[in-house]
């Protein structure tokens, strides 16, 4: 099947299955799983359940922003875990918080074009374990002292040792800081929020709402992707533990501004939790859904990435969307279903408004007429990055992957997961379920 | 001429005796290949190499040891002697030669073999996970007799010499290494180069360090050697191990003098190997090569077993499989049901690989599986549920149509007949029993068996599978707990009966471990576990004469269900057993003893009459690892038949008449 209106020209893409792993709160110690850990726990039940053996993969692809020391090319390291054989090639993909959307729209691109036939792709981060280094001043410091030979030198270089030399470099808090206009990520949904009039209460009450529905979802059994993770130690985490299920408006308006300080908005509760988890879906040709009489969960139709302002980087999935559904001759009413990555509360009501703005569609999205409204009963119905937490290199592929266990689970055809980028980026992926072969 | 070693002198002048045992896959050092090496070395000083490198041409190792199936054929002591002097010569020829020598070790270097590389200048060996060096000779109820106890002390020093010779243990490259063992310790893609350096370089050989070589100060020594005594007697009783207390008293008294300790080597060894123990040891030795046998009729290859239940004996067999390399999925009903055995496993791992990637890689292997989705990809399906008839013949219902063609299916059931367990199942001829005992990564034995319905076939791919992953089958006939818990629980029983007659649990266990078994009977039943205990003895008591002490039952359902519950027979204070001290004098004890073993050495007699197992030599075997029976007695068939039948009776006529039946035809063989 050949869809001219597509970015994605070629061989038809099917979703065969996929996985994921709760996802571990991981503010403090480093958690009990590396990225690599996560990732192969994830796969290694989706590959079990599959018909297939895991050498018949052509190739693995994963997203993930910061990998462990020991985890150079992390996608080719899973690969060899799961089984999947020496011959196996694996390559790591990075877009910061997209990389897996983009490991995904990587998979696609090479089955489409006849490269490969059976791709499994993903994402997984551990940002507990992301480094903690040692300072520049340190640095120097530290190779003054192998330079020194004799007692006296290395007294001397001792002696020109200062505490602030000891301040460590977090890896997390710079990654999540943008390297050209300065800003926090957390500022930059500060700066929507201003420039789009959001109140700390609207703010508050998306919030809350992502943890009741993530609640009500694990008590209806609709996350059903996830695998649980067993703990070397004998623990075992089977669900999201970034849950406040009895969390309120009240509770969250009590947490104090994280990003601007004393007198900001966005706080701790109304932004997406770092945690720790990995995402995988097998993706396959025509080909190999006959060869392997593998089960088909719905179709990735197409892929936009786009790129804004990095101040307002939170805006990034309204730049992607807007031609996707363009191209496609699709308005609002045609898609069923809608995941947006919930980086902030902020971001996701700015996106909403900017939506339907006349100004912003005009003068950003080159749109003559403003889109029409996406109803919050069709957008993360289940929950999002604020109560299921944002492991920045998994969270395209769960939430692509989420998506379409929802079209599956009520019956709906069309949807569009999207993501804002750090640095000032958007993308989007159109998925449907529509089992033609 | 020359059947078993090979000379080749390269362009450097230097000579690599390659030993390549003849009609055998493992090096060993018989009398021919013994003789054949002398008539080399006297090729090899006419030649007058740069140097000499022995080395194996086995991929299974270097040298597996001295001739132990020709050990169990001698019973002149001055046979013996008269054969270790004949390999002292030999090994001072080597010792002897102008030029230098390195042994290029890999995998095994056990025993002899070790001695032999010891008579060399240097030793290299790979370092991968298969090297092992050692001197295990203790273990066969004997000390290192071919120069090893002269010549390891020399090299390391006299305590980690001693050491390595009194717990038998095998060290890997690493280790040895760092002990002073071995020179150099390489990859394999550096084995030859590092033989050639030594060769060319010709450091000053490896020597201990003055504090290692103190203890062999003479006015040291016999201080020293009373503290090994008690060392070691803390691990083996000199009335039923005496090779550890004879080396001990052959290096006290020898240390440090040459001549003097190569000729109390060839005394002591000699005496010890004619001697009724270690001749049991070595029939117990070499019994586990026949039971390792019936795992090679078939050429089944499992590379993923899938197993089912994920309690203590499920969770064991899933993680010793994925330690033993094997693709693994455990399934219970739901995930908590499986995160302690993840956890278990992790111990285990750990304990036994120690190397992070090892770990990782068998972690890797062992999937907890929920949903059950190995079943069709497993080679091997074992069922580990609880004992419930219903319940199992319910799982094999939903098993059997989702098993790959050919996957074997079995039950680590302990109780329920196969016969009853397969006659729901379409193909009632695949379902084979696969009886662990616990702990599993400790006990070797794995009963494999089989109802009068049962495919051989099947029954012997059980077998082969049960000895790929490094344990030692015996098939057995489907009948009342088989083997090993049918001879075990008379014994158990009696035990409870002397109990409830006012013995202290704590005179009983001594009583028996006098005799010889690892464990009394009072703390092995708790151990095992009161209900499970309970659970066997009622099967049996269905079909044979057993009598099931009310005791038991009031324990069992009061809670007080053995080391587990922190209560049992005995109170549990950290996991140690609360034991009374012992009142009973020497006389009684023997008595207790004896009432206890002659009830196991009865059932033994009435297993082999009934054909459980096929022979008397399998039946010691299985009683042996499965239960721990003193092993240097060679197994009970064999300690009954050496006692012989005057001894015998009178000790039967004392205890019930129906113990008397099948004892007449044991004698009769």
């Amino acid at each position: 099947m050949v869809n001219a209106k597509t970015n994605l020209k070629g061989r038809a893409v099917y979703v065969v299955d996929g996985g994921r792993t709760p996802f571990l709160r991981a503010m403090g110690p480093p958690g009990p799983f590396r990225a690599s850990d996560l990732a192969v726990q994830a796969g290694r039940h989706l590959l079990a359940r599959q018909p297939i053996e895991a050498n018949a993969i052509d190739e693995v692809i994963l997203g993930c922003v910061s990998s462990g020391p020991d985890e150079a090319n992390i996608a080719r390291l899973v690969a060899l875990r799961l089984g999947c054989g020496e011959q196996v090639p694996a390559w790591t993909v990075q877009r910061n918080c997209a990389s897996a959307m983009q490991s995904i729209d990587c998979a696609a691109t090479n089955i489409a074009i006849g490269r490969s036939d059976l791709v499994l792709a993903g994402g997984t981060e551990a940002m507990s374990h992301h480094p903690v280094l040692l300072n520049e001043q340190m640095v120097t410091w530290l190779a003054g002292w192998n330079k020194a030979r004799t007692a006296m030198e290395r007294m001397r270089q001792l002696g020109k040792l200062r505490p602030p030399y000891f301040q460590p470099i977090i890896a997390l808090l710079r990654g999540l800081t943008d390297p050209v206009v300065g800003l926090s990520m957390g500022q930059t949904a500060e700066e929507l929020a201003w420039k789009f009039n959001i109140s700390r209460e609207e703010m508050d009450s998306y919030a809350a709402q992502s943890h009741h529905r993530l609640a009500a979802a694990q008590k209806a059994g609709h996350l059903s992707e996830i695998e649980p993770l067993y703990a070397p130690d004998g623990t075992l985490h089977s669900a999201d533990e970034g849950l406040r299920a009895d969390t309120t408006i009240e509770k969250l308006g009590q947490l104090k501004p994280f990003f601007d300080r004393t007198v900001g908005k966005v706080t701790a509760g109304n932004s997406s939790q770092i945690t720790d988890g990995a995402a995988l879906v097998l993706l396959a040709s025509s080909t190999a859904v006959r060869k392997y009489k593998l089960p088909v969960l719905g179709r990735i139709v197409d892929c936009q990435w786009a790129g804004l302002n990095p101040a307002y980087m939170g805006l990034g999935p309204l730049h992607a969307m807007a031609p996707l559904l363009q191209r496609h001759g699709l308005s609002v009413a045609d898609i069923d279903y809608w995941e947006m990555n919930e980086a902030f509360a902020a971001q996701i009501l700015a996106c909403l408004k900017a939506w339907t703005e006349s100004d912003y569609c005009r003068d950003q999205l080159h749109q003559e007429q403003p889109f029409d409204p996406i109803s919050m009963d069709r957008l993360n119905v289940d929950g999002g990055a604020i109560s299921i937490g944002h492991p920045v290199g998994t969270s395209g592929t769960r939430i692509v992957l989420h998506l379409l266990k929802v079209l599956e689970r009520e019956g709906a055809r069309r949807g569009i997961a999207s993501l804002c980028i750090g640095g000032g980026q958007g993308g989007a992926m159109l998925v449907e379920r529509q089992e033609e072969r | 001429m020359n059947k078993h070693w090979r000379i080749e002198q390269d362009k450097d002048g230097i000579i690599w005796l390659h030993f390549n045992q003849a009609d055998s896959s493992a090096n060993v050092l018989t009398v021919e290949a013994l003789d054949e090496l002398n008539r080399q070395l006297g090729e090899i000083e006419q030649a007058n190499p740069a140097g000499v490198v022995f080395c194996s041409d086995k991929p299974s190792g270097f040298i597996a040891g001295a001739d132990v199936k020709a050990f169990s054929r001698i019973t002149e002591t001055e046979e013996a002697e008269q054969q270790i002097r004949q390999a002292h010569a030999i090994f001072d020829r080597i010792e002897q030669l102008k030029c230098p020598t390195v042994a290029m070790i890999h995998g095994f270097c056990l025993g002899g073999g070790t001695e032999l590389a010891l008579a060399c200048r240097y030793r290299v060996c790979r370092d991968d996970p298969g090297t092992r060096i050692g001197l295990p000779e203790v273990r066969l109820g004997i000390f290192p007799g071919f120069g090893g106890t002269v010549r390891s002390t020399r090299l390391i020093g006299h305590l980690p010499a001693l050491n390595i010779m009194l717990s038998g243990r095998a060290l890997s490259g690493s280790a040895a290494r760092r002990l002073g063992v071995v020179d150099m310790s390489v990859p394999e893609r550096q084995l030859k180069a590092a033989a050639r350096h030594l060769l060319s370089t010709k450091p000053k050989p490896h020597q201990p360090t003055w504090l290692q070589q103190l203890p062999g100060n003479g006015l040291l020594r016999p201080l020293v050697g009373r503290f090994l005594k008690k060392q070691v007697a803390k691990q083996a009783n000199p009335a039923h191990y005496p090779a550890p207390y004879a080396l001990i008293r052959h290096w006290t008294k020898h240390a440090n003098h040459p001549k003097a300790m190569y000729n109390s080597e060839a005394a002591e060894v000699a005496k010890l190997i004619s001697s009724d123990t270690a001749q049991n040891l070595i029939r117990i030795f070499l019994l586990q090569d026949q039971l390792k046998a019936q795992g090679r009729k078939s050429d089944f290859k499992a590379t993923h077993v899938h197993v089912i239940g994920g309690g203590i004996m499920g969770g064991d067999i899933a993680a010793w499989c994925a330690l033993q390399g094997m693709q693994v999925t455990l399934q219970d009903r739901a995930p908590e049901f499986l995160s302690q055995a993840m956890g278990r496993a992790d111990g285990l791992f750990k304990k036994k690989l120690k190397k992070p990637l090892l770990v990782r890689d068998a972690l890797d292997r062992l999937m907890p599986d929920c949903k059950a989705t190995g079943v069709p990809k497993a080679d091997v399906v074992i069922e580990a549920i609880f004992e419930n008839t219903q319940a199992k013949q319910q799982l094999y219902a939903q098993l059997e149509p989702r098993l790959k063609k050919g996957a074997l299916l079995c039950t680590n059931t302990s109780s329920i007949p196969l016969e009853v367990l397969n006659s729901t199942l379409k193909d009632p001829a695949r379902l084979v029993g696969l009886h662990f005992f616990n702990p599993v990564a400790k006990m070797q034995l794995v009963e494999i068996v089989s109802a009068a319905n049962t495919d051989p076939n099947a029954a012997q791919q059980a077998a082969a599978f049960a000895k790929q992953i490094g344990r030692l089958p015996l098939p057995v006939k489907s009948s009342p707990g088989f083997l090993v818990n049918r001879i075990l629980m008379p014994y158990l029983l009696e035990a409870i009966v002397l109990l409830d007659s006012g013995v202290s649990g704590s005179a009983i266990d001594k009583a028996a471990t006098d005799f010889g078994m690892p464990m009394g009977p009072v703390e092995l039943a708790d151990t095992v576990g009161l209900d499970i205990c309970l659970a066997v003895a009622d099967k049996l008591a269905e079909s044979l004469p057993v009598n099931v002490p009310e005791r038991l039952r009031t324990m069992v359902s009061e809670g007080k269900l053995g080391r587990k519950s922190g209560q049992g027979f005995y109170l549990y204070s950290k996991g140690e057993a609360q034991k009374a001290a012992v009142t009973e004098g020497a006389t009684v004890l023997p008595a207790l003893a004896e009432r206890m073993i002659i009830r196991m050495l009865n059932e033994a007699i009435a297993c082999l009459r009934e054909g459980i197992v096929p022979d008397a030599d399998l039946l010691d075997a299985g009683v042996v690892f499965g239960t721990g029976f003193a092993p240097f007695r060679g197994g009970p068939i064999h300690y009954v038949k050496s006692e012989g039948k005057e001894k015998m009776q009178p000790r039967i006529q004392t205890l019930k008449s129906d113990m008397d039946a099948g004892w007449a035809d044991i004698f009769e063989h």
